[in-house]
C-alpha cells in the first residue's frame, strides 16, 4: 500500500461486504501494485471457538482509474460450540451430528459441541472502473469454501457523481447462492434426535435424515448517499434490503425438551433425554439503515463514528454503534475502538422448549419453527481495542488488540432449570497483525 | 407506494440540501488523506464483518449482508 494512495471501491468491494465508498478516488500509478496482508486470532474462553485467519489482498492500478482487486481469505476454526441444549443437574449425552457415536457432558455445564472444526477458503476478486466523468462502476465475483459448504456469489455497482463530485450515489446489487451438505445429512426438522445408545441407532439415525443437502439464494440491494460537508467532515447514508430464501437452518443446532412439571429434561420411556433438530423460516427479509460520519480534528486526528439500525421479518431488531478515535502520531497512529451491539430476539427463538409443545412428537402448530441458537435471541456485545499501526518507506506495519463481551438474556424457565446459567456470556480476545507494502 | 413516494421525496430534499455542501477541488487536502476514508483499512474491515455476521443475527448495513459462510 502506498500511502498517500487513497483507498478504492475495487478494494472495499473485496472485502466480506461490499462498500459503498468510491469517494475521492485516487488513482495508484498505473502499472503498480498494492499488497496488504493480516492474519487476525479470535479466540474465545472456556475452551470455546478458536480462528485463525489470514487474508491477503491485491490491488492492481490501470489506465483511466481502472483497478483489480483480489482477495484470499483462509478461515481455520476449531474448539467448541453451543449446540444449544440447556445445562442439566445430570449427565447428558449427545450423538455428534455425523451420527458416529456421541458425547457426554457434565452435569451444570454448558453444552458444547466440541467437534467443531471447520477450514473455508474464501476468494474475492473485484474491478472498477469508470464510465466518464459522472459515472464510475464496479463489479465483483465471491466464492467460499468449507467441507460442507458452498457459496456463490456476483455483485455490482454504479456510482453518480454530482455537485462537483462532493455527492455521490450508489445503486449496488448482489447475488449469492449457497449451498450446504451437513455431516450425516439433512435432519428433519423439529424431530427427535436418535440417541447412540439405543440398539437400532443406525437404522434411527437413517430415518431422522431426509436428503444430503439443501441450498439458499440471497440477494441483496444497495443505495447510499455520499456527501462531503465541508473540508473536514464527510457523511455516508445508506439503505439496504436484504432477502434470503431457502435452507435458512442450522442442522447442527438442537433444543432441548423441558419437562413442565419439574424442569427437568423430558426424558422418553428408558429414562433417556429428549432433543430435537431446530427450524428456521425458509426465508427472511432484513432492512438496513446505515450511516457514518468522519471529522478531522484541528491537529490532523479523525473522530470516526457509525450507526446501524436492522430489522427483519423474523422480529429481531438490532442497533450497532461503532466510534473509532484516530489519533495522528509522527508516521504513525494509534486507534482506539468502541463497538456496541444490542438485538432483540427472533419470534421463533426458544431456549428450550416444553414437553407439551414437544407432544411425543407429533408436533403441535406451535412448533413450525423453534431455534435455540444464542444469536438469535436477545443479546448485547461489546467490543473495546486499541491499533498501533507505524509505518515507514512505503509500507505499515499494524498491531490491534481487542476484547469482546456478548451477554444474552431470556426466559429462565420452571423449577430445577431455573439453578442453571441459560445465557452464559461470550467472552473472546482477537489480536491482528497487519503488513502492507 | 407511500413508502417509494417517502422515499423519492426524502432522496430530493437531501439532494437538493446536498448541493448547498461541499468544498472546491482545491480544498480537499484533508479529505484525501488515507485516515478521512471512510473504510480506511478494508482488510480490516472484512475481518470485523466476518466475525460480527458469525456472533450476531445481523449484518451489512456498510454493504451488502451476503452470505458466504456456513457460520451463520
Amino acid at each position: 500500500m502506498q500511502l498517500t494512495k487513497t483507498r478504492s471501491i475495487a478494494q472495499a468491494l473485496a472485502g466480506a461486504t461490499c462498500t459503498l465508498l468510491g469517494t475521492l478516488i485516487h488513482a495508484g500509478t498505473p502499472g503498480s501494485w498494492d499488497v496488504d496482508t493480516a492474519i487476525l486470532y479470535y479466540g474465545e474462553d472456556g475452551g470455546r471457538v478458536q480462528a485463525l485467519e489470514p487474508v491477503i489482498g491485491i490491488t492492481g492500478y490501470f489506465a483511466d482509474d481502472a483497478q483489480l482487486n483480489a482477495k484470499l481469505t483462509i478461515d481455520t476454526l476449531t474448539g467448541a460450540s453451543p449446540n444449544g441444549a440447556t445445562p442439566s443437574s445430570q449427565p447428558q449425552t449427545f450423538t455428534r451430528p455425523s451420527g458416529k457415536g456421541g458425547y457426554t457432558i457434565e452435569p451444570n455445564t454448558a453444552p458444547l459441541d466440541d467437534t467443531f472444526k471447520d477450514t473455508r477458503a474464501a476468494v474475492n476478486v473485484a474491478w472498477a472502473a469508470p464510465i466518464n466523468n459522472d459515472w464510475r462502476y464496479s463489479s465483483g465475483i465471491n466464492i467460499s469454501a468449507e467441507h460442507d459448504y458452498f457459496s456463490g456469489g456476483l455483485s455490482g455497482t454504479i456510482t453518480r457523481y454530482l455537485n462537483e463530485k462532493n455527492t455521490e450515489l450508489t445503486l449496488g446489487v448482489a447475488a449469492s447462492s449457497d449451498t450446504i451438505k451437513p455431516e450425516g445429512g439433512k435432519p428433519k426438522a423439529l424431530s427427535r434426535i436418535p440417541d447412540s445408545r439405543v440398539a437400532n441407532f443406525q437404522q434411527v439415525y437413517d430415518a431422522s435424515r431426509t436428503e444430503d443437502g439443501d441450498s439458499k439464494t440471497l440477494l441483496d440491494g444497495l443505495i447510499g448517499i455520499t456527501q462531503v460537508i465541508n473540508n473536514r467532515t464527510i457523511m455516508q447514508l445508506n439503505y439496504s434490503l436484504s432477502t434470503s430464501s431457502g435452507y435458512l437452518t442450522d442442522p447442527y443446532k438442537i433444543l432441548s425438551v423441558i419437562d413442565h412439571n419439574s424442569g427437568e429434561n423430558y426424558l422418553d420411556g428408558a429414562s433417556r433425554a429428549i432433543y430435537i433438530y431446530e427450524q428456521r423460516p425458509d426465508s427472511r427479509t432484513k432492512h438496513a439503515l446505515f450511516w457514518q460520519t468522519k471529522y478531522m480534528l484541528k491537529n490532523g486526528d479523525v473522530l470516526d463514528g457509525s450507526y446501524r439500525l436492522m430489522s427483519d421479518d423474523w422480529g429481531i431488531t438490532s442497533n450497532t454503534i461503532d466510534l473509532k478515535y484516530h489519533w495522528q502520531l509522527d508516521h504513525a497512529y494509534l486507534e482506539p475502538h468502541l463497538r456496541y451491539y444490542t438485538q432483540s430476539a427472533a419470534d421463533f427463538y426458544r431456549r428450550f422448549v416444553w414437553d407439551t409443545d414437544y407432544n411425543n412428537g407429533a408436533q403441535t402448530l406451535i412448533l413450525s419453527n423453534a431455534s435455540a441458537d444464542y444469536r438469535l435471541g436477545d443479546l448485547t456485545g461489546t467490543t473495546l481495542g486499541i491499533k498501533y499501526a507505524r509505518q515507514f518507506n512505503q509500507q505499515e506495519f499494524s498491531v490491534r488488540a481487542e476484547y469482546f463481551v456478548q451477554s444474552n438474556s431470556g426466559e429462565q424457565g420452571f423449577g430445577a432449570l431455573t439453578q442453571q446459567d441459560l445465557y452464559p456470556d461470550t467472552k473472546a480476545v482477537m489480536f491482528t497483525l497487519g503488513y502492507s507494502f | 407506494m407511500r413508502i417509494t413516494l417517502s422515499l423519492t421525496l426524502l432522496a430530493s430534499f437531501l439532494l437538493a440540501g446536498c448541493s448547498q455542501l461541499g468544498v472546491k477541488a482545491y480544498e480537499r487536502g484533508l479529505l484525501a488523506k488515507e485516515s478521512m476514508l471512510l473504510t480506511s483499512d478494508p482488510i480490516e474491515a472484512g475481518l470485523d464483518e466476518h466475525i460480527y455476521f458469525s456472533k450476531e443475527a445481523s449484518s451489512g448495513g456498510r454493504g451488502f449482508g451476503g452470505g458466504g459462510c456456513g457460520c451463520n
